[in-house]
């Protein structure tokens, strides 16, 4: 009797796990990997939006148009300094904004919420904003860059095909640093107050401690963070598109951005396509060399 | 003893100094959206610089409001966060406990699938969406940006799930299920309440996401009738003659739901911390 029972309870202990995870999976590959898969294959196709007739194979010829293409080679160059300006500087100012926090103060409780603020605004707006900032019609900040000597003249530093991407970094920075700080912050607060003491018995003094504790300490949060981030901010267009819409003629784009905008006004879906495949195949060059650079540096321990 | 004193001094006032400096950066953007918003339009471009108007008004906003477009965007862009923020929730809710709960085969390349999905840069699914989306008969709908947005913003939700059910002891059921209760009742009736404060914070952050996500909101739906906020926004901002107050007055309710947010969620995010703190 009880046989049947059992086993049946068996069966349904093993896809009870599949009933809970089916409903979020079962939408993540309709809505993700099976449009990633259909992307990748429009590389190869000649698909033109409002052109039923399109579609067929055209091999490689979108990547044959790729390495002509000039605006394509400024869009990955403009993708480096993006990345590493927005990265580089978030991580720094997210650092010291960390280290500012790590220890109670009075004040600290109406401080941390404000610092903070800039990561929960929606990237649209602070394009926006910034936009309007730059903008000398009605934002303060060209007015105050040639008053110290920085402009010849107060003027929109989005229309200059020079100095564009400018704009869309600083916004980064403005919104990404706490994200970092918040991160590093997590990190710096595990580390046992012990060790700190023990240091300064020692006679270590705060250089020291924190050449010899807290970076050592921090390293591997660090490393992770900075990894995830530079991928996720190399993918994302919205401030660009939002500030500069990747212009004047170009200028300021990413290659993130130029998929959207050649999605977006070009309506040539399969060159499109070839670019974005060709940021993922970059991005994955780029973690596996982050990742063999990690192996490389465990072997040696 | 009293060289020490000073130096320490110096040091807090270095500190506090190099604060205010954050406060101010963070703060100033905000300060001047809100600050453009209540300034008349006579004096608008004369005080432009100014950095307090010598007189307010709360026109700009009777515009916005007035204008029915704008409610409009709002009202959309509450429909399509409000259904994303609760369907992400259950679906990530139902899955992350799946994760927390069962070692299972398969589950690591679910895992593996939902971060991977997270590395894949989003703009190589902008075209084929838009083309299924379109013989779908998804294009200019909010049911078409729900979907999409509740699918982008499950693996997050889920993996933050996943950490709040990780935190309740697994007894708590057990108990329950050896006086008979099936584990979904026990889960919906002991687990969840306990979560409660984690469900909360999922729904908030879906909500954020879907609330500022453009690119989607920008190709797929092209209808002012289907647009969201930040749509409307960026499309009235391009048109000829700009009108930067009521703009910017948009911008500031644009702004509310998520500061509201914000504040409530930080508390717990410093808890959190601290928390951290005390277990290292």
């Amino acid at each position: 009797m009880s046989h049947p029972g059992a086993a049946a309870r068996r069966r349904l202990a093993i896809l009870e796990p599949w009933l809970y995870s089916a409903p979020a999976l079962i939408l993540i590959i309709v809505t993700t990997l099976v449009p990633i898969v259909i992307g990748i294959s429009y590389a190869f196709r000649n698909v033109m939006l409002l052109d039923p007739t399109s579609g067929g194979f055209v091999g490689l010829d979108n990547f044959r148009d790729l390495m002509r293409d000039a605006s394509f080679w400024n869009a990955l160059k403009n993708t480096v300094t993006w990345t590493a300006s927005c990265v580089g500087f978030q991580f720094l100012f997210g650092l010291i904004l960390a280290l500012l926090l790590n220890r109670p103060f009075p004040g600290r409780s109406i401080i941390q919420p404000i610092v903070f603020l800039p990561w929960a605004i929606p990237t649209f707006l602070i394009g926006m904003n910034w936009s309007w900032l730059l903008n000398p019609a009605i934002g303060p900040l060209p007015h105050w860059a040639y008053a110290l000597g920085l402009m010849s003249a107060p003027t929109n530093i989005l229309a200059d095909p020079n100095y564009a991407l400018v704009g869309p970094i600083l916004a980064g920075i403005w919104w990404g640093t706490p994200f970092f700080a918040i991160t590093l912050l997590a990190a710096l607060q595990s580390i046992p107050r012990e060790i700190y003491e023990a240091a300064e018995i020692d006679g270590a003094g705060g250089f020291e401690r924190f050449r010899s504790i807290t970076i050592p300490f921090l390293a591997p949060t660090m490393l992770i963070t900075v990894m995830l981030r530079t991928i996720w901010v190399a993918n994302s267009p919205e401030l660009i598109v939002v500030m500069t819409k990747g212009g004047p003629a170009d200028s300021s784009q990413i290659v993130a951005s130029y998929v959207f905008t050649q999605a977006y006004q070009g309506l040539n879906f399969g060159y499109a396509s070839a670019v974005a495949t060709a940021l993922v195949v970059l991005l994955l060059v780029y973690a596996l060399l982050l990742l063999s650079i990690r192996q490389a540096m465990l072997g040696t321990r | 003893m009293r060289g020490t004193s000073l130096s320490r001094t110096i040091k807090w006032t270095l500190h506090y100094a190099a604060l205010l400096a954050y406060v101010a950066v963070a703060l100033f953007p905000l300060y001047w959206l809100f600050k453009v918003s209540i300034t008349p339009n006579d004096i608008l471009y004369k005080q432009g610089m100014a950095l307090l108007p010598s007189k307010v008004t709360l026109d700009h906003y009777a515009t916005v409001v007035g204008k029915s477009d704008f409610l409009l965007y709002f009202r959309n862009s509450i429909i399509v966060s409000g259904v994303t923020a609760l369907a992400s929730t259950l679906l990530a809710t139902a899955a992350g406990y799946a994760f927390s709960r069962f070692g299972f085969r398969g589950k690591f390349w679910i895992v593996g699938l939902m971060l991977v999905t997270q590395m894949f840069p989003l703009v190589i699914v902008i075209t084929p969406i838009f083309s299924i989306f379109g013989v779908l008969g998804l294009t200019n709908t909010l049911t078409g940006l729900i979907i999409i947005y509740t699918a982008f913003n499950i693996p997050f939700a889920t993996f933050l799930m996943q950490s709040f059910f990780d935190g309740i002891p697994k007894e708590l059921e057990e108990a329950a299920m050896i006086d008979g209760a099936t584990r979904f009742k026990a889960l919906v009736e002991i687990v969840a309440p306990l979560t409660l404060p984690g469900i909360v914070a999922t729904v908030g952050f879906c909500f954020t996401g879907a609330w500022g996500e453009i690119l989607f909101a920008l190709l797929l739906n092209s209808s002012p009738s289907a647009s969201t906020f930040p749509v409307g926004l960026l499309l009235y901002s391009t048109r000829g003659t700009v009108e930067y107050g009521p703009m910017m007055a948009a911008g500031v309710l644009a702004l509310l739901p998520v500061c509201v947010f914000f504040f409530l969620i930080q508390r717990y995010l410093v808890q959190g911390l601290t928390a951290g703190a005390v277990k290292g």
